[in-house]
Order: structure tokens, then sequence, then C-alpha cells
């Protein structure tokens, strides 16, 4: 399912964040989002899963608009919301819980009814997706927080991939990462984009460039407005950016 | 250049800093001292009473009557475990659910009235507690169970009343261990589609277990030691009873009723104050010590 951003504006009380974004999130691919600090392109993200309105005084306008619904309104219950739009956060967050509770936990959230031996396929099946089975297959009982940090996030993930969303939105998966466990995370997210849409935040520019099949450039104005700059296919933006200011961001002359 | 000399004014701030830190250190002391004195003259008192009392008679008999040489503890210790345990079950949902609201619920503003409300519960002198429990909780459960069940003093209106008594200290330190539960796990609940209600009670509650425990134990150690209330409206007489509608004496509700009295010093009535003072001393610091060993295991497990 592809998500169709409309003319998207944030406010965080009196401080206007974002400034008419529109952006499209393609069926299947990855987009990348990517841009300086302030930018507003964890706004952005955040308001794709409503998670924005957790925050007092924050107001998102704008339409967002998934299978043929605009989700960004009252009427549209956020919890339902997030159930297809799953979210990975920037430091991993894995519950205090086993390692295989915390894979059941949205699971059971979503209304399960199974049995014993369901849940450990679940449990299996989104662990071997992660590429984490391997790893802890034996230790399933185990607390996760005895995980290491890339292992931590890389059970983050297989926990939102076990409550089957359409869509994952992932704010800066990497950047409490060392570079191996980075790699596997990219590694990772190729992957998933076969079953999944998938929207990523990073300020890191070479993983925007290797992982992503769209990139969105974000820059904060005068106001400290974040607003989009240039979107488009990833090999155009960086070979062949049709903003002068895309073309100076990437080439590392400022951000 | 720094002058390798002090100045004058080097000087003087090092005489100031010195100074203070004496005054500071012989603070810390005295309070070490006081306590340590405490502890040397309940032993040294006990020490007299288990001269005359044997150790298993004084935790096996079933009666508590130092006029004929009676000296079970069993009676004070059952009462005191009564009133503690009703108490517990008024101020451990209690306070689990108003801790909850607070740290999960209330906005900032209705939770800038309300604790200030429950920090005043906190600051009502126990005797007013005691009073209240004698003329309006024990006329009320007298109304509701009748006359001739309820005894006018019993444990259940002072574990009822004291269980409003330690409500502010347990909401509050549980309140403070689910508000220190880290915003990403909420986070983490809501981003699988968890609603509030999940998020709260299967990842805030159980993240914040240890404080949880902390506070519910450091409250019946409160209620074990509590005595005003008890003294008021429990009863005064030992009494081995199970039913919670008789009356019966704690503990410390002995204590006070003897320290109060006329009895002579160095004889065993005397001695068994210290006895008891003793044991109630040992009873509330080994439970603040498992208090203290839960929350540093359950805390490791969590950095």
């Amino acid at each position: 399912m592809s998500i169709e951003i409309k003319d998207l504006n944030v406010y965080y009380g009196d401080f206007h964040a974002v400034d008419s974004v529109n952006l499209h999130l393609h069926k299947n691919k990855v987009t990348a989002l990517i841009g300086p600090s302030g930018c507003g392109k964890s706004s952005v993200l955040r308001s794709v899963n409503r998670m924005n309105e957790l925050l007092t005084n924050t107001v998102v306008k704008g339409e967002i608009n998934f299978e043929g619904v605009n989700i960004n309104q009252k009427s549209i219950d956020a919890v339902e919301v997030r159930k297809k739009i799953g979210m990975v956060f920037q430091k991993p967050n894995p519950f205090p819980k086993s390692i295989y509770d915390n894979i059941a936990w949205g699971v059971k959230v979503h209304g399960f009814k199974g049995t014993k031996d369901d849940m450990d396929e679940i449990v299996y099946s989104s662990l071997e997706k992660a590429a984490l089975w391997n790893e802890v297959k034996d230790k399933l009982k185990q607390s996760a927080l005895r995980l290491s940090g890339g292992q931590q996030q890389r059970l983050c993930i297989a926990r939102t991939i076990a409550v089957k969303p359409e869509v994952i939105l992932m704010d800066e998966p990497a950047s409490a990462l060392d570079p191996i466990a980075t790699g596997k995370i990219e590694e990772l997210i190729a992957e998933l984009k076969d079953q999944y849409t998938i929207a990523i935040v990073t300020h890191n520019m070479h993983q925007a460039g290797r992982v992503s099949d769209y990139t969105a450039f974000f820059l904060v104005n005068e106001e400290r407005r974040g607003h989009l700059v240039e979107f488009g296919d990833t090999n155009q933006i960086f070979f062949n950016p049709s903003d002068r200011r895309t073309e100076d961001y990437l080439s590392g002359r400022f951000g | 250049m720094i002058n390798p000399n002090y100045s004058e004014s080097v000087m003087k701030r090092k005489i100031t800093e010195g100074v203070i830190k004496v005054v500071l250190t012989i603070c810390a002391v005295i309070t070490v001292l006081v306590t340590i004195g405490i502890v040397v003259i309940l032993g040294k008192e006990s020490y007299l009473f288990f001269k005359d009392v044997s150790i298993v008679e004084f935790f096996t008999s079933t009666k508590w009557q130092p006029s004929i040489e009676q000296f079970g503890v069993l009676p004070l210790i059952n009462s005191t475990l009564t009133t503690s345990f009703i108490a517990m079950l008024v101020a451990a949902p209690l306070g689990l659910c108003v801790a909850i609201y607070l740290s999960e619920y209330a906005t900032k503003k209705t939770r800038s009235i309300l604790k200030p409300i429950l920090e005043i519960l906190a600051g009502i002198p126990t005797v007013v507690y005691g009073y209240f429990a004698l003329t309006f909780m024990t006329p009320f459960l007298r109304l509701v169970f009748g006359q001739h069940n309820v005894e006018v003093y019993n444990t259940a209106s002072a574990g009822l009343v004291m269980g409003i008594l330690i409500l502010p200290l347990v909401s509050s330190i549980t309140e403070d261990a689910l508000s220190s539960v880290p915003n990403a796990l909420r986070e983490a609940s809501y981003g699988l589609g968890g609603n509030k209600l999940q998020c709260t009670l299967t990842v805030v509650v159980p993240a914040a277990f240890s404080g949880i425990a902390a506070a519910f134990i450091l409250g019946l150690s409160r209620a074990i030691g509590e005595t005003m209330i008890v003294a008021l409206a429990a009863g005064a007489g030992p009494n081995f009873t199970f039913n919670p509608f008789e009356a019966a004496e704690t503990l410390t509700g002995y204590i006070v009723r003897i320290s109060g009295g006329d009895v002579s010093y160095n004889t065993v009535d005397y001695n068994s104050i210290f006895a008891l003072g003793l044991f109630l001393f040992v009873i509330t610091l080994t439970l603040n010590i498992i208090s203290r060993k839960i929350v540093q295991k359950f805390q490791e497990e969590y950095d």
C-alpha cells in the first residue's frame, strides 16, 4: 500500500515545524527522508502513524491517504492506524521482558486467538525474517535487555514484523549502532521491502544512498520551518539533483 | 601565572571549606551515633528481659499477660499483622490506581491539583486518624455489620484508617516508579498498535515492578510501626484472635500503654517493652532491606 501525503503541516504549540509537505511513499519501496537536524523529517514520519499526537499541543494538518482513506482525521482511530503502520525507533526500545514475550506482546494486542504452537511459529518466523533467529534461538526466555544494541534493534524490527503491518516507519534505526550492526540493519531493510512499504529517516546520507529507492530531501527555512526541497528517485537525487541546495548538502558543503 | 604561595583570599577559602566540612561530618556522625545508641539500649534492656523469659516461650506462647508472667508475643504480632494486612488491602490497590491515574492518565493540570491534596493527606497528624477511626469508622462498621458483631474497639477499623494513612506514601512512591519508566517503552507499545490500557497494564506497570514492590513494602513497614491509630481504635489488652471485629492490642499499642502507665523500672514488664521495641525494629529493618534489594535486583536488569 502506498501512502500519499498531501499538504502536511505540523505545529508544536505556536511553533510551525513542518510546512506544506507533499510526499509519496511508494509501495514495496524504501523511501529515505534526509536533511539536517530540525528539518522536520522525523515530524513527518511520526505524523504518518499518528505518533505525534501523543505529545501535548501538537497539531497535524493535511491529508495522509492510505488505502484510499485519509487517516489523519479524528474519526479514524490512531490505534487502528498504528496496527497497519508500524514503527521502529531511533534507540532500540525492547520491553523489559523476554525475547519471546517482546514479540508475543504486539501479537496479543492485535487480538491473537491461536494456540501456543501458532505463537511459537510467529515468534520463529519474525525472528527469522529479522535475521536474528540463529543468534537467539537458544535463549528466547532470556531478557531482551541482555542483547547487544544491534540485536535489540533487530528484535524491535522482528516485533514490528510479527504484527504484520503494511508499512514500516523507521526513525534513524541505526544511529545508535556500530557499523557492523548498522550493516545488518541495512541488509534487513533491503530484504523487507519485498513485503513492506518502508520509510526511513536517516542522518547518514551514505545509508540513504545504499538502502533507498526514493529520497526526500528536507531543509529548514529562515523561520525554522521544515519543508521538502526535493523528492525523487534516489539515483537522481544523489547524482543529478534539480535543486542547488540538495547538491550542496549532499556534497557536504553544509549540514 | 598562578602564585605557588597561597594568597590571603585562597587561605580564607580553604579555612571556610575546612570548617564546613568538619561541621557537616559532625552532623552525619551524630545521626549515626544516635541510631547506634538506640540499638544498644534496645539490645541491653531486651537482654535483661530474656534473662527472665525464655526465647522459646516468647515466640510460641499465645498468651501475653505480664501480671501472671505469661510472655507470648504471638497475640501482639497477630493483631499487628491483622491491622497491617487490612491497611495494605486498602492502600495497595487504591495506591496503585491513584499512581496509575496520576502518572499515565491525568493531565499536567489535574496532577498539579491532585498531588498537593494527596500530600495534605500525608500531613494529617496520626492522632487525628486515630479518633477518626474511633468516632467515624467504628460506628460505620457497626452500622454495616451489626452492633453485636463489631466490638467498640476492633482491628478492622484501625486497619482501614491506617490504609488511608499510608495511601499517600504508597501512591507517591508508586507514581515515581511509574513515571521513571522510559517513554521509549510507551512509544514502542503505541507503535505496535497497543492502546493506553494495554500499554499501562502490560508494559509500564511490569517495567516499574521493583519500584511498586518497594512502595508496598515501605507502606507495610509504616503500617507495622504505626502506633496512634491502633492505640486509640484497636483496643487495649492482648487478644489472640483472627476476627478483625474483635478488640486486640498490637505490638505498638502495648508499648504505648505500658510506657504511659505506672510500671516501675527494672521489672520484667518494663523490660518487655524494649524486647518488643527491638523486635519491631528488626521487622521494619528487614522489610526496608528487602525493598532495597528488590529495587537493586530489578534495576540492574534494566540498564
